[in-house]
């Protein structure tokens, strides 16, 4: 029943302008193999992937399937021959009904065009039967998490006959423990003859699901690795030298606690809690990382505590003053350093200069100003000195900082936040989409200023990151604090308090979670249970 | 440039959207606001002074038959103070309860909306004959006008309905309407055929969305802007020919043929609904059909599922192996030819000539009529049906003589535009990708 496929990507180049995306790229995925392709954001991972799915077209190179030269003119086609392909964004009409969604594009139909969605339904069923996903083909795709949304994206593609999945970072949004469980669907897949090409840049999920590991960097093929490599060695090859993966940090000296927040709730314009009765403190010369799923509340609640937020109430304290009602202008003067989640939105202007951008919170004070009039030269020196002092790589302050990759960026927006006395440090996803190199440079920072004695807080979606940096944990579920804990408390608890479940409630169910974890193809009713 | 290589690294992550996309998931309950309650009582107030405590105490009657029915039924006489009394009091009580709703944190539901739109019309309806000279006007009448009035405006929504659920914000409903009219008249004189006058006239609208679907799918110009400059464009090349050519020779160029009344024979005399299902011209038959084709075909059939997908998430669309920008075009041109149809009304059947800027506006209202149907076909049916009964109840009350100056009764059809579209729509949700050009990568 099962037509296995060989899939060849020979030479593949794709060029946007001057930029060169994918060079000379040669990648072969056996039939029934997990082949993972690992690299950092930014390497060329996604770029492969979209040529082979025939939404880019190569600029050189072809594709072989099965030994013969095949072209892409668009997604279509490379469904025809078999890819599918579950995007990092997932490719869902969010006020279609999983039914919809999948049958879109391949519609079964009766006569005159109209839609037979019972044929879907019946498929999705059958799919959603065989693997375990426990998917309703009835409900609305916006009202779903994220993980089933994700279940829908595969079975959108078996139901095309997908013999070649492809899967662009598929764990960014998903807590440990789906993570596992779309590991063991994965190895499902597989011993069901499908071949599986895994894009991941996240070492421990690459080295527990993949048969062969091809790893990616800047646009170039730079070896094929053994899964049985160590983590060190496999980063190491992604980043082109040592890096060292654990941050050497001495043990918090906590003094006082100057930070404080007291039931802090804000309501969304659409009425919903988003953040929902939260209290917790930070002292001085202590981390405290804020753990979750993305949409959980983090964003709202930074932007709460530097006055964003439009309908807060509670209490947010530092130093002892009320930081509630303030604008943000008088809370970044009363020694709050930010950084936001996403730079190129929030924290940064990508057309001023990497000098204007780093005295955008001061533009107005000594030195860089005095009265009306602007200090362009003192801006310059000043950017001269931040972009030595954190290891900015650019030629010049004066270059947009749109041109900078996302770690000088994010080096950038750090610089800019930490070049002045705080009161308190909040950083959220410090190093999301940045370079091996960068993160650790940045979280030796994040440590830095920690122990010149600032109460810090980050904000981290990356499990890995928050365990790295942190000096107590607070995990936040569905806008609420699921519980405070030490560092040093193992993933699975982590990743339990992440769907919801306080730590006293751990007692049998991280059991079941350890269980899970270390199965390698578990079956269907073991995995599920025990998450919401 | 720049713009280019950043959006082509898909490998860079995007963050915030995959985190706003899981709060949205978790919403499920509806806004609710303060808003509609307190417009609500608003209206009741203003209603129980002026219908209710002002009325004048004469009675009102309304006749609901027509001289051609099976059957005459009499005719309603109301007295004005004591029915605008009673009317006021049922508002005041809906007004009270959605009130009370909004205590308890629930929202308003929208049979109470409706009933009290419906009764506040009553209300005024009866306030206004009931003042009037000749305090008597045509049930049936008034809502058989309403319906030939709301013709160009169904046209004109549906037309904002295929194009908006596709993606594409078409401002220039007016310029189709106003092209299907001035096309129409002009073809249907020379040829002396009203229905070749008809097709040319789909042909006018389908043209003038060409253009603007070439702009804003191909040439990714703001489509606000395109559809604003296709509107005066319209209007001018119109205007100009109208003046030049068409008043030139009135004979040969501006005296159209029209399109006969077509009467269902018994079922036309049924009282009411006679006239207004079974006793239209060819338009207004077309108009019952394409509501319901335009939307079987949205929501039942593969062609619709496409369309929706386009205008909601092209995205994905495309790595369905869709045809983003061909569904676009292709569906804009059709929204043009349906405007188009809806402009010959002007020409074939409401009027037997051209005049200068003859949709005089309407397509704007179509426009809030879309969207205050919701983006439906029916939604934007019955929406256009209340603007329609709005125009058609300012030239009726001019006629009987009311207390209100007649600059005020015309302004009514625009006043519950925008009452409707601000006060009761609320935050309504339109195709998400709606006015956003598709580029690939």
């Amino acid at each position: 029943m099962v037509r296995v496929l060989k899939l060849e990507l020979r030479g593949i180049t794709k060029r946007f302008g001057t930029l060169l995306a994918n060079d000379h790229i040669d990648v072969v995925v056996e039939p029934g193999q997990i082949h993972c392709l690992l690299g950092e954001n930014g390497a060329g991972k996604s770029t492969l992937m979209n040529v082979l799915y025939g939404l880019y077209e190569p600029s050189e190179g072809e594709i072989l399937v099965d030994g013969k030269p095949v072209s892409f003119r668009g997604p279509g086609d490379a469904m025809e021959a078999g890819i599918g392909m579950v995007h990092q964004h997932f490719m869902l009409v969010p006020v279609f009904t999983v039914a919809e969604n999948v049958a879109l594009g391949a519609e079964p139909t009766k006569a005159a065009g109209f839609l037979n969605l019972d044929e879907t339904r019946r498929r999705i069923k059958e799919i959603s039967d065989q693997y375990g996903f426990d998917v309703e083909p009835d409900a609305l795709v916006e009202d779903l998490p994220v993980g089933v949304q994700q279940r829908v994206e595969i079975i959108k593609a078996l139901v095309r006959n997908a013999k070649v999945l492809i899967l662009d970072e598929p764990t960014a949004v998903l807590t440990p423990q789906e993570t596992d469980e779309l590991l063991d669907i994965m190895r499902q897949l597989k011993s069901g003859g499908t071949s599986i090409v895994f894009i991941s840049h996240k070492l421990r999920e690459v080295k527990a699901v993949s048969d062969t590991i091809t790893v990616i960097r800047r646009g170039k093929v730079v070896g094929t690795a053994d899964p049985a490599a160590s983590t060190t060695e496999l980063a190491s090859m992604m980043v082109g030298r040592a890096v060292s993966l654990t941050l050497d940090k001495a043990p918090a000296q906590p003094k006082e606690k100057t930070f404080e927040v007291r039931d802090l709730t804000v309501i969304a314009p659409n009425g919903q809690h988003v953040v929902d009765g939260l209290s917790f403190d930070i002292a001085r010369g202590e981390i405290l990382a804020v753990a979750g799923v993305q949409g959980n509340g983090q964003t709202e609640l930074t932007e709460a505590i530097l006055g964003l937020q439009e309908r807060v109430h509670g209490s947010i304290l530092l130093d002892g003053q009320e930081l509630l009602g303030r604008t943000v202008k008088e809370v970044l003067n009363a020694g709050v350093g930010f950084v936001p989640e996403d730079r190129s939105v929030d924290g940064l202007i990508g057309t001023f200069s990497i000098a204007e951008n780093l005295i955008l919170d001061r533009y107005d004070q000594p030195p860089f100003a005095k009265g009306i009039s602007m200090s362009p030269a003192r801006v310059l020196e000043n950017a001269k000195t931040r972009i030595e002092e954190f290891d900015v790589r650019t030629p010049s302050g004066a270059l947009a900082a749109g041109t900078l990759s996302g770690g000088n960026q994010q080096k950038v927006v750090m610089a800019r936040e930490l070049s002045r006395p705080l009161r308190l440090f909040i950083a959220s996803q410090p190093t999301r989409g940045v370079d091996v190199g960068s993160i650790e440079f940045l979280h030796k920072r994040i440590v830095a200023e920690r122990d010149q004695g600032t109460p810090v807080m980050i904000i981290s979606t990356e499990l890995d990151e928050v365990m790295e940096l942190a000096d107590r944990i607070a995990v936040l579920y569905k806008g609420k604090l699921v519980g405070v804990v030490p560092a040093g408390t193992s993933r699975d608890v982590l990743g339990l308090m992440m769907a919801g479940i306080p730590p006293e409630e751990h007692v049998h169910t991280t059991q079941a979670g350890k269980a899970a974890d270390t199965t390698t193809i578990s079956t269907s009713d073991a995995e599920g249970g025990d998450h919401v | 440039m720049s713009t280019t290589v950043s959006s082509s690294r898909p490998g860079n992550p995007q963050p915030g959207n995959a985190g706003k996309d899981a709060a949205a998931a978790t919403v499920s309950a509806k806004p609710v606001g303060w808003k509609t309650p307190v417009f609500l009582a608003a209206f009741a107030l203003i209603a129980l002074v002026f219908f209710g405590l002002l009325a004048p105490n004469q009675t009102a009657s309304f006749g609901i038959s027509t001289g051609s029915d099976f059957f005459q039924l009499p005719a309603i006489q109301v007295n004005a103070f004591a029915g605008g009394l009673v009317l006021s009091i049922l508002l005041l009580g809906l007004a009270a309860y959605a009130i009370y709703l909004k205590t308890r944190d629930n929202p308003v539901p929208g049979w109470l909306t409706v009933a009290f739109i419906v009764l506040f019309v009553a209300a005024f309806l009866i306030w206004v004959v009931g003042g009037a000279r000749t305090p008597s006007i045509s049930l049936a009448g008034l809502i058989a006008g309403s319906v030939t009035l709301a013709v160009p405006l169904v046209f004109g929504s549906l037309s904002g309905v295929l194009c908006e659920r596709v993606g594409v914000v078409n401002i220039a409903i007016e310029g189709q309407l106003l092209g299907g009219a001035f096309t129409a008249a002009i073809v249907a004189s020379i040829t002396q055929n009203p229905f070749v006058g008809l097709l040319a006239a789909a042909v006018a609208g389908a043209v003038v969305s060409m253009v603007l679907a070439l702009f804003s799918i191909k040439y990714l110009v703001n489509q606000i802007i395109v559809g604003v400059v296709l509107n005066v464009l319209v209007s001018g090349v119109t205007g100009f020919l109208f003046s030049t050519v068409m008043q030139a020779n009135k004979a040969q160029f501006n005296s159209p043929p029209g399109l006969d009344i077509i009467e269902v024979p018994v079922l036309s005399s049924i009282p009411v609904i006679g006239p207004i299902l079974f006793r239209q011209s060819l338009v207004g038959y077309l108009m019952y059909i394409a509501v319901l084709v335009v939307w079987v075909g949205l929501f039942k059939t593969r062609w619709g599922l496409r369309v929706r997908a386009v205008g909601e998430h092209p995205q994905a669309a495309d790595t369905l192996g869709i045809n983003v920008n061909a569904t676009r075009f292709w569906n804009v041109t059709l929204g043009g030819a349906v405007a188009g149809i809806g402009g010959s009304f002007f020409t074939l059947v409401a009027i037997d000539s051209f005049t200068k800027e003859i949709s005089g506006g309407r397509g704007f209202i179509a426009l809030a009529a879309l969207i205050f149907g919701r983006w439906n076909p029916i939604g934007a049916f019955f929406a256009a049906l209340l603007f329609g009964f709005a125009d058609n109840l300012q030239s009726i009350v001019t006629i009987i003589g009311t207390p209100v100056p007649s600059q005020f009764m015309a302004m009514l059809p625009y006043l519950v535009t925008v009452l409707a579209v601000a006060g009761l729509v609320g935050k309504s949700r339109g195709p998400a990708a709606s006015g956003i050009p598709y580029v690939k990568g």
